[in-house]
């Protein structure tokens, strides 16, 4: 967990990354402007709720949109300074696995349930490296051990049904690996897990950055997993990143209205006996979004020029930015 | 379970342990196989007819076309286990003889059926939109073809007579039967390809970096196959009892060729007064088709991994 030093050329860079679903009830506008960067090394959350374009955004970035009804119209996504976007398919694909890798949610329906592990993980190594089957298979058993799995040679030969779901996500996130890509995208790696199976896997993914200086891209909406392994932190809104942060500075003093409701929305121990302090209202429809700020119809301090103007991103200090005209009031705590 | 603790035991014994041990679906679907009495029976019961197929000659020294007109429709006796035809001619070696023709047309069209039909119906599938479309409603247009209708506008297009050497007479009861019976297996394979296709692993794979090609062979084809194979299997019982039907109707296989239908037709007016010459080759149709089905049923249960 090393602070990114200014002066490194990020790994990733997304900017006003914008993507669609046309369906036939219109045009879902999923990711509206999408901008964040990934330096080598370092953990960045995107944190937002289910539809808030956290997935479609690391979908588009990995070139594994599903299209149609998907389509990126604007943006750029630049990896190592090359944008992907403007790629042919086959040196993108190129890039999916060596480069950039990915962790699903649920383990178990992302595994091919007719072919055992070890021959998954072999597979990369054929197909990327030009391997043998007997040299792929011995880097499939160390592929597993570095992800800890006990007697994995003799577990290579095991169907993905044959696992525990813990180790089912290990064995997802030793193919993720295999290849040492070094940007690492898990997409709510630990929702289908319980509490403590969830802490095994935070602590692999934080072993493995460090041991890979791979720079991760972790999508959750759990707040206690962004606050245990983040650097970085990103909240997503109706497909527009709200504020960006550093971890400490989020909790310490929320820049944005929404994320000000999801730090207040955590019990504590004095509000355990109560009620939960929810954020009132739903999210808009991404199919018709209201014209100002995607937020104001459920924000506390929304005012007249909220709903006809998209608030500009402003600069909370080094790093810290927020899409609300009152984010310095907020921030410093005075509304 | 069981299987998995001897392999973990074997692995043990193993030293130093250098050749991981290499495992595949269709292994360990043969694993399971072995040990079904259900598919023993049938694999059993379809290798004889396998056998009858290629060396008739093994279970008889009669030659089913040297007939004799003065023993027609004797009944079985010590001589001729089943009997004779109206012709004269044995029946028990014209029962074994018939296997070759019915086993033939069962697999080429069960086979190309399959092939066909899984091929673009992955395509179908997997790509959608055009290409779905295009391959979609041609199958449509050949499923709406009546059965009966259809095969008897191609085989009476292009009859077949006593003169047309064996290989075409069957070829065209093959052709007949595949182009009728290939849109069945675009449809199926679609459906599952359909299914499979927008699976989590799919994704996975695609974000690992495998190409269209490789989705397709080793993700999307192998998890949407085993609805095919098991379909084939039981198909192929049902390809035979309709290349029997055209037989016996008189427009699929004709003599010289020999075959269960073509006997059973021949046998049906006399089957009041010489009951065994359409008994015999009707009870080898029927073992047959129900082997195959045996074994379609079996290779189904061991397809599916989840079973095991």
């Amino acid at each position: 967990m090393t602070a990114p030093s200014a002066t490194d050329p990020p790994l990733l860079e997304i900017r006003d990354l914008q993507v669609e679903f046309r369906t036939r009830e219109g045009i879902a506008k999923a990711v509206n402007g999408a901008t964040y960067t990934l330096h080598a090394g370092q953990t960045l959350a995107v944190l937002g709720e289910s539809g808030s374009g956290k997935s479609v955004t690391a979908q588009a970035l990995m070139g594994i949109l599903d299209s149609p009804p998907g389509f990126v119209t604007g943006g750029e996504v630049l990896y190592r300074g090359r944008d992907l976007l403007k790629m042919g398919e086959d040196e993108r694909r190129k890039l999916r696995g060596e480069s950039l890798g990915m962790v699903f949610q649920d383990a178990l329906s992302s595994l091919n349930p007719v072919f055992p592990v070890g021959w998954q993980i072999a597979e990369l190594f054929r197909v990327h490296r030009g391997m043998g089957k007997k040299d792929a298979m011995t880097e499939a058993v160390q592929a597993l051990e570095r992800v800890r799995i006990p007697a994995a040679r003799d577990r290579i030969g095991d169907y993905p049904h044959q696992f525990s779901g813990g180790m089912r996500q290990r064995v997802m996130i030793a193919m993720a690996i295999a290849l040492h890509p070094d940007v690492l995208i898990a997409d709510e790696p630990t929702t289908a897990l319980d509490v403590t199976v969830q802490a095994q896997i935070l602590e692999l993914l934080a072993d493995l950055q460090r041991e890979e200086n791979m720079g991760v891209i972790l999508i959750t909406h759990d707040l206690g997993v962004v606050a245990e392994v983040a650097d970085t932190v990103a909240v997503m809104y109706a497909g527009r990143i709200v504020e960006q942060a550093s971890i400490t500075e989020m909790f310490a003093s929320p820049g944005h209205p929404y994320t000000l409701g999801l730090m207040e929305s955590i019990p504590t121990l004095e509000t355990q006996a109560g009620e939960l302090r929810a954020i009132k209202g739903l999210p808009p429809s991404l199919v018709d979004l209201p014209p100002g700020c995607s937020f104001a119809p459920r924000c506390r301090f929304a005012f007249d020029r909220c709903h006809v103007e998209v608030p500009p991103e402003v600069s909370l200090g080094p790093g810290r930015t927020s899409r609300c005209f009152i984010a310095q009031e907020v921030h410093d705590g005075r509304r | 379970m069981s299987s998995h603790i001897s392999a973990e035991l074997e692995a043990e014994g193993r030293p130093g342990g250098t050749d991981p041990r290499t495992r595949s679906l269709s292994r360990d679907a043969w694993e399971d196989l072995r040990h079904r009495p259900l598919f023993l029976v049938s694999a059993v019961l379809i290798g004889i007819f396998l056998l009858m197929a290629a060396f008739p000659s093994l279970f008889t020294s009669t030659d089913p076309r040297a007939c004799d007109l003065a023993l027609s429709r004797q009944a079985p006796s010590r001589e001729a286990w089943f009997g004779y035809s109206s012709l004269g001619c044995d029946v028990y070696a014209n029962t074994i003889y018939g296997a070759r023709a019915s086993i033939v047309v069962g697999l080429a069209t069960t086979i190309l059926v399959s092939v066909l039909g899984s091929a673009l119906g992955t395509l179908a599938g997997f790509y959608g939109g055009k290409a779905d479309t295009v391959l979609s409603r041609t199958a449509d247009i050949f499923f709406g073809i009546p059965f009966f209708l259809g095969a008897l506008l191609v085989l009476t297009t292009f009859p077949s007579t006593p003169d047309t050497p064996a290989w075409q007479t069957i070829g065209k009861v093959v052709a007949t039967l595949v182009i009728l019976g290939w849109p069945q297996f675009l449809r199926l394979m679609r459906s599952s390809v359909l299914q499979v296709r927008g699976a989590d692993y799919v994704e996975a794979a695609r974000a690992l970096g495998a190409s269209n090609g490789r989705l397709m062979r080793r993700h999307v084809v192998p998890n949407s196959l085993s609805a095919v194979i098991a379909v084939a299997t039981i198909s192929l019982g049902s390809f035979i009892v309709a290349e029997a039907t055209l037989s016996f109707l008189g427009i699929g296989l004709q003599p010289p060729v020999i075959s269960w239908g073509e006997q059973i037709s021949s046998a049906v007016p006399y089957v009041r007064i010489a009951p065994h010459m359409l008994f015999f080759p009707a009870l080898f149709l029927s073992v047959c088709v129900l082997s195959f089905m045996m074994l379609g049923d079996a290779v189904k249960d061991a397809l599916d991994p989840k079973l095991r």
